[in-house]
């Protein structure tokens, strides 16, 4: 059984079809891009997925349950989270306090108990501190120690991405969802971002579904790819049978596949 | 996007090789400068004000607390029965409602413009459970606990409105709530136009456009309270206790989210925070704070009016927030000294002179830059002042025949720097204009010239002030001056006086 799966899933804005009858898993364990050219649906699919839109038709299931219609938090506290393409922080709080936001899932104590700083909130605030300290110390020096009291907005810009993805590591995910990682990254720092996915799911056990338009990132990294156009999936496979398809080819470049070949 | 990077003859997609890393290149790339200054930037930039800063926030939590609201706890022992009343107490219940105003704008960011209709319906309802007015005379221990806990079920009825609305919208939404209410208590008396409720049919709830009279004193546990300084101090602990279990909310899951919210709703949402449910959260704990202040504002008033819950309080209360700064916990306490103390301090013409010549200088030194040209104007001004003095002295008498009434020492020295003619009207109004003139003039000098212009541009100012506006410092120079001081501390401190700067890059 996938651990994520897209049942012909349909949605249209308007009179405009983003996503047409899509069908799409991801397996435990797995690594999957989404590649496709500037206003393919993939985005829409991650939003379609966390529930901040509504599928058309059809249904996404995660772990054997219906997810779609769920609220955002609610899917988040199933197991799935995302880091968005344009970055999303909350900019004016600290390092720490943007880990420690996304794991409100995992604390129950409730407004009076922290007024009165009663045993219970004590002790998970405790608990979430540390536990967002695990994951901010997952990036290595990168967002190491001193950094962690000051404001998210001090970040450089790969920082930034990196903390989104910390961000979302302290939910409960399973799945994480991660919309262009390596945009906007010098090589180098692209290169570390495709070690890093490795390590996420060798080292901390998380399945993967990536929007990537860096090419090397998503040979690096991928399993198996998915290539969407205007909604509809044009191959799926491994990277290299993908990147050679002719209607990939043709959703990128614009032209036939035949007048190519010599 | 490297896809159309490859040679197409390769047939498809270039085979992309990992880039190469050489160990030079990674240490260089693993040093983030910028960020790792951070800190000293920061303690770089902000120079005097910025070391106070360093020192306030190395005092622990109590220690702040109690600076802060040491100074209130002496102040019934060294101040009479009326003064008391009106720059303490009055004080406190603003901080009070400010403190709850802070929940639902400064955590949350939802602008609530409703927000002092529950303060009105604190006392309304405090006031139809225990007055002459009702006929009920319930004890203030089982009123208060009925007024906080459905000012915060309506708080949550309005709060619903932020579901799907934010920002100006949701501001508008809510200023409507406060109008309905408004328009509600003032024509809920039982009279033609009002409504026959089920059950009881038409009676009279509000009193109308005279309002609720004869509300009872709080009687708590059969100990009633009487006397100003008993309100005084019943409001100050309630402060207390408040101002701790929000800094407790601050630090926990809640406070966070409230945060996170703020920042950014949709970021919050995926990262499994329950918005909504947050949202009203933060309303009904906002409601519930301004219910429970209006019943020691109804009590203390002994009646509640309905002018007195009006757009006009609504600013205040917003005025404080923003000048303590949003968000901050103590400084709505900074705040409430600031919007009630200072127009209330400009009643005498004495403390109002003080006032005026210290914003002055006070301004002077902030805005110019380096520190020896504020030094050289007031100087100058000064050394000016005493020559037109000298000269009008010789030449024509009647202009120096005025004389200062109070001021003490400091009055006694200015009659001898200021022009204070014997009939001031016609020229203190052409020198009011003359002032305006020479403000706008100054805008469009720069350097050394706007230096030089300033000198007799600031002792016309104070030829205006001791001849024309000292006169009416308890009407409008009072709000001139209050305006003056508000738009220099925001300037000097945008974010607010406690208040840390925001940020919106992305």
């Amino acid at each position: 059984m996938p651990l994520l799966e897209l049942r012909d899933v349909s949605k249209a804005f308007g009179g405009l079809q983003v996503i047409d009858h899509l069908n799409l898993h991801v397996d435990e364990g797995e690594i999957v891009s989404v590649i496709g050219p500037n206003g393919a649906g993939k985005t829409t699919v991650f939003n379609l997925i966390t529930g901040i839109f509504h599928v058309d038709s059809g249904e996404i299931v995660f772990e054997g349950d219906k997810i779609s219609g769920l609220a955002p938090h609610r899917i988040t506290n199933r197991g799935i989270a995302r880091t968005f393409q344009t970055l999303r922080l909350f900019l004016n709080m600290t390092v720490l306090e943007n880990v420690m936001a996304a794991e409100y899932g995992k604390t129950k104590a409730t407004v009076l108990e922290a007024m009165l700083q009663l045993p219970r909130s004590r002790k998970e605030e405790k608990r979430i501190r540390q536990l967002a300290e695990e994951k901010l110390a997952f990036f290595g020096q990168r967002l190491a120690g001193y950094r962690h009291d000051q404001p998210a907005y001090s970040l450089s810009y790969a920082n930034r991405r990196r903390l989104e993805i910390a961000r979302a590591m302290a939910t409960n995910a399973r799945l994480l969802l991660l919309d262009e990682p390596a945009a906007g990254m010098n090589p180098h720092e692209t290169h570390e971002i495709t070690e890093l996915i490795g390590k996420l799911r060798e080292e901390a056990g998380y399945s993967i579904l990536v929007i990537e338009h860096d090419m090397h990132v998503v040979e690096g990294i991928s399993d198996r790819v998915v290539a969407l156009d205007h909604g509809v999936k044009i191959a799926e496979g491994a990277f290299d049978e993908v990147a050679t398809h002719p209607l990939v080819i043709e959703a990128y470049l614009g032209v036939r596949a035949e007048a190519e070949a010599v | 996007m490297t896809l159309g990077r490859g040679q197409p003859s390769e047939g498809g997609l270039p085979a992309p090789a990992p880039e190469p890393v050489d160990a030079a290149d990674r240490t260089r790339v693993g040093v983030d400068e910028w960020v790792a200054e951070a800190e000293q930037r920061r303690a770089a930039q902000t120079g005097l004000s910025g070391m106070v800063v360093r020192v306030w926030e190395r005092i622990p939590a109590p220690g702040r607390l109690a600076i802060l609201i040491g100074p209130f706890a002496i102040f019934p022992f060294i101040t009479s029965q009326g003064n008391l009343y009106r720059y303490g107490l009055i004080t406190i219940i603003y901080a009070l409602l400010a403190l709850g105003l802070n929940i639902v704008v400064g955590f949350a960011g939802l602008l609530d413009l409703g927000y002092v209709a529950f303060f009105g319906v604190g006392a309304y309802l405090y006031g139809i459970m225990a007055s002459g007015h009702s006929g009920h005379h319930l004890q203030a221990e089982i009123a208060i606990p009925i007024v906080v806990v459905s000012t915060g079920l309506l708080g949550l009825l309005l709060g619903l409105t932020s579901w799907r609305l934010l920002g100006d919208y949701l501001a508008i939404v809510t200023l409507f709530f406060l109008q309905a209410f408004v328009i509600f208590v003032n024509n809920a008396n039982g009279g033609l136009n009002d409504f026959s409720y089920p059950f009881v049919g038409k009676v009279d709830l509000t009193g109308g456009a005279n309002g609720l009279d004869q509300i009872d004193p709080f009687n708590l546990f059969g100990y009633h309270i009487t006397t100003t300084k008993g309100y005084y101090f019943f409001t100050l602990i309630s402060l207390i206790l408040l101002m701790t279990m929000l800094y407790f909310v601050n630090g926990s899951r809640t406070g966070r989210a409230w945060r996170a919210l703020r920042e950014d709703p949709l970021a919050a949402e995926v990262m499994s925070v329950p918005v909504n449910r947050l949202k009203l959260l933060a309303f009904m704990f906002g409601a519930a704070t301004a219910g429970f202040s209006g019943t020691i504002f109804g009590a203390v008033q002994s009646g509640a009016f309905p002018g007195d819950y009006d757009v006009g309080l609504l600013i205040t209360i917003y005025a404080i927030v923003i000048l303590g700064g949003l968000g901050s916990i103590g400084g709505v306490v900074i705040g409430a000294l600031v919007v009630n103390g200072a127009p209330e301090l400009l009643r005498s013409s004495a403390n109002a002179r003080f006032l005026f010549y210290g914003v002055l200088v006070l301004a002077l030194l902030v805005a110019m830059k380096p520190w020896y040209k504020p030094v050289i104007v007031l100087l100058g001004t000064i050394a000016f002042g005493f020559a037109v003095h000298g000269i009008a002295s010789a030449v024509w008498s009647r202009g120096t025949a005025g004389h200062i009434e109070g001021g003490g020492q400091f009055g006694r020295g200015l009659e001898h720097w200021v022009l204070l003619p014997r009939h001031t009207q016609s020229i203190a109004g052409w020198a009011y204009f003359a002032l305006i003139v020479a403000a706008l003039v100054l805008t469009m000098l720069h350097g050394w010239q706007r230096l030089l212009a300033l000198i007799p541009t600031l002792y016309l100012a104070s030829f205006v002030w001791e001849n024309k506006l000292v006169e009416q410092v308890s009407g409008a120079t009072r709000l001139i001056l209050l305006g003056a001081l508000l738009v220099v501390i925001m300037n000097v401190r945008p974010s607010g006086i406690f208040g840390t700067a925001r940020v919106e890059i992305v």
